[in-house]
């Protein structure tokens, strides 16, 4: 059912840990979001909200395949990278509160959430924009000699930005340890990306730059895994950056309110949910994995609740203090220079 | 051609975006050279045929049935590459046409500026004049809806600074009608500023293609005590703030600014000869802004009419916060407004 080249997972012993964690990771970032989204709208939060509902088997994919210290940058679609990477859902659920309590202490949002204690270093609201951060992070490993690797995500849309093109190239000359993980889910915005994107197969365009550039199933947490595996072990081993895409698909709007019913059509909705990777590799959990209908109920449960509790935590959390408006700005400042309104502030 | 910078007190009700819509219609209609260009300003690209029309420009928005009028060669989707359709747009600009294109965020000029700053900016004059660019870039600006430090700025002080770019920000639906009009016919670039929470603001609008002229501001409530300056959303928080304010019997006249670059400085100083006092009120950052800009000009060109130290009410030298809470503080209200104006009367 699900593709995988290494050998261990040909041994079921060695294999169960990686599978049930590949699971665990794609089911928590599956009710995450759906849960995140009906709190914004039950709770009236003011802020946007990119779900990447249908595209979790990216995100745990590759993940698993980093250790921790290990830098990931993300998208405006970020939350499954966030949670991929071990970014506690209370905080994340916080911030998409805008509270003190979040990842960001409420300033960042949904589309910014980082957290440098796991190696997340922010999603980003502007289309590409986070992709030299992930080289700057691997030429921080390359100089310092940490063997850790950064992995840029990007979506099809960000394959038409000239700071990808750039930064495939210093990847390359400078053999970084960096993966570029495009996730492209066929949309940018409404655009398709058979319109916007000059090539069936973005992954052809790491010829220009030298490198491999391998093509995935993205509704395959598996194949994700074992792609990425290469490409991390590749970058460690200073054999420079990989260029993966994986094909894959959102089942939500561009965001919590658009409709994407106005831009495709709904049998091809349908035709990318029957390969829905989370129902599908709980199946090959319980056909091919060993698992058991109680052991997945049970682990399914208590992420439930983790996420409720997330949620009970976000709303307990306080929000902001009028004082952190100016603080964070920069480290050393002259604070009557930031405040220069407060005066009249009631 | 009509030109007149009054809002009527009566007529047609259209929303602001509804009115740039049939700006831009009329003029498309009368002038081939004009085209329109964006990231999903139809949607849905090349899907038409599948029935997908208009998929994300039906909301009202400006290019709301552009495409359907136009067609594909006058109506251009464009990928996600900022640098290379506003630098395309000022090429054609150069070779006689007049590119329409919309920049979705303001906080998106990062992606782009080189080629606003070195190429839309400076062709005229590094070629003596031979090309121009006719350009209209149309961008969103704004706090207070919850779009975070990357989708919410108002740094069009970063334009006004360029020499080269003119900037314009409409504060109603007649004013972004006549502006657009305004722009799209001028030979220079212009950049005009549309805050998200005027979108869907209506006024009345004539159906002409009338053009507010760029370069002049107008009086929006005429009074006495003091001139009060407001750029964009911010007039409306200024006339809020002067409803409160005579309720204390402070008598304060609103400038509507509308063109920030060039900048109706003589309107301004005039308002201050009757006043003697000037608060400028703005969303964008304090440093280097207009509305420290405006108080050194008031400053150099009519110290003597100023009875008191001009004040700036703006957003804090931070970027824009996410929590609602904070984001709140940081944009500039009308209790704010009223809190400075009554300490400087009180003094």
């Amino acid at each position: 059912m699900f593709s995988s080249k290494t050998e261990e997972n040909n041994n079921l012993g060695g294999v169960v840990e990686h599978l049930v964690d590949i699971y665990r990771s794609m089911f928590t970032i599956r009710r995450f979001e759906q849960i995140a989204s009906r709190q914004i709208v039950d709770e009236g939060i003011r802020g946007l909200l990119h779900s990447s509902e249908g595209q979790e088997a990216v995100a745990a994919g590759v993940c698993l395949a980093l250790d921790q210290n290990d830098y990931l940058t993300s998208t405006h679609r970020g939350h499954g990278h966030a949670i991929g990477k071990g970014v506690d859902i209370n905080l994340m659920m916080a911030e998409i509160f805008g509270k003190f309590g979040g990842a960001n202490k409420g300033k960042g949002g949904s589309m910014h959430i980082a957290d440098s204690t796991v190696g997340m270093l922010g999603a980003n609201g502007i289309v590409g924009s986070s992709i030299p951060l992930a080289c700057g992070a691997a030429l921080k490993a390359k100089i310092m000699g940490t063997n850790q690797v950064a992995v840029s995500f990007f979506g099809d849309g960000a394959t038409n930005q000239g700071v990808l093109h750039e930064s495939m190239n210093l990847a390359s000359i400078w053999k970084l340890p960096v993966i570029f993980v495009c996730e492209n889910n066929l949309y940018a915005q409404s655009t398709p990306s058979d319109y916007s994107v000059s090539i069936e197969n973005i992954a052809d365009r790491a010829k220009g730059y030298s490198m491999p550039g391998e093509i995935v199933d993205g509704m395959d947490p598996l194949a994700v895994f074992d792609c990425a595996k290469n490409a991390v072990a590749r970058a460690r081993e200073g054999g420079g950056p990989t260029f993966i895409e994986a094909k894959t698909y959102r089942y939500r709007g561009h965001f919590l309110g658009d409709n994407p019913l106005r831009y495709r059509s709904d049998s091809e909705e349908f035709d990318w949910k029957k390969i829905d990777p989370v129902p599908r590799f709980r199946v090959f959990l319980l056909e091919e994995g060993g698992a058991t209908i109680g052991e997945l109920d049970d682990m399914e449960l208590t992420i439930n609740e983790n996420i409720i509790r997330a949620v009970e935590f976000a709303k307990k959390s306080p929000l902001p203090s009028n004082e952190e408006l100016e603080r964070d700005v920069y480290d050393n400042y002259p604070k009557d220079q930031l405040n220069r309104t407060v005066s009249s502030r009631e | 051609m009509q030109l007149d910078i009054e809002t009527p007190k009566s007529g047609r009700l259209l929303k602001y975006s509804q009115a740039q819509n049939e700006a831009i219609k009329q003029l498309m209609s009368k002038d081939d050279t004009i085209f329109v260009m964006g990231e999903d300003i139809v949607g849905a690209a090349g899907r038409s045929e599948q029935g997908f029309s208009d998929a994300w420009g039906n909301s009202a928005r400006w290019t709301q049935g552009l495409y359907d009028l136009f067609g594909s060669a006058r109506v251009l989707d464009t990928p996600i590459s900022e640098s290379a359709f506003v630098g395309a747009a000022i090429g054609a600009a150069s070779v006689g046409m007049r590119p329409v294109v919309e920049l979705m965020f303001i906080d998106f000029v990062g992606v782009c500026m080189d080629q606003i700053l070195n190429n839309a900016a400076k062709t005229r004059y590094m070629l003596g004049g031979q090309l121009g660019v006719p350009l209209t870039l149309i961008t969103r600006i704004g706090a207070g809806v919850g779009w975070g430090a990357q989708h919410s700025e108002s740094i069009y002080s970063l334009l006004v600074h360029i020499p080269g770019i003119k900037v314009v920000a409409p504060s109603d639906a007649y004013t972004a009608k006549g502006l657009l009009n305004a722009a799209i016919m001028d030979n220079d670039p212009v950049v005009i500023c549309d805050h998200k929470k005027l979108l869907d603001l209506e006024s009345f609008v004539p159906e002409t293609d009338y053009e507010v002229p760029i370069g002049k501001a107008r009086v929006s409530r005429a009074g006495s005590d003091l001139t009060l300056v407001g750029i964009s959303h911010m007039t409306n928080i200024c006339l809020e703030a002067a409803e409160i304010l005579q309720t204390f019997g402070i008598d304060v006249e609103v400038i509507d600014l509308l063109s920030l670059s060039p900048i109706d400085t003589d309107s301004i100083v005039e308002s201050v000869s009757k006043t003697g006092r000037l608060v400028v009120v703005d969303e964008d950052n304090p440093r280097c802004g207009m509305a420290s800009d405006i108080i050194s000009s008031v400053v150099e060109k009519g110290f003597s009419l100023l009875r008191q130290a001009p004040k700036m009410v703006t957003a804090p030298h931070t970027p824009v916060p996410y929590s609602a809470s904070l984001e709140d503080l940081y944009v500039p209200n009308s209790a704010r407004v009223v809190s400075t104006i009554k300490d400087m009367l009180d003094d």
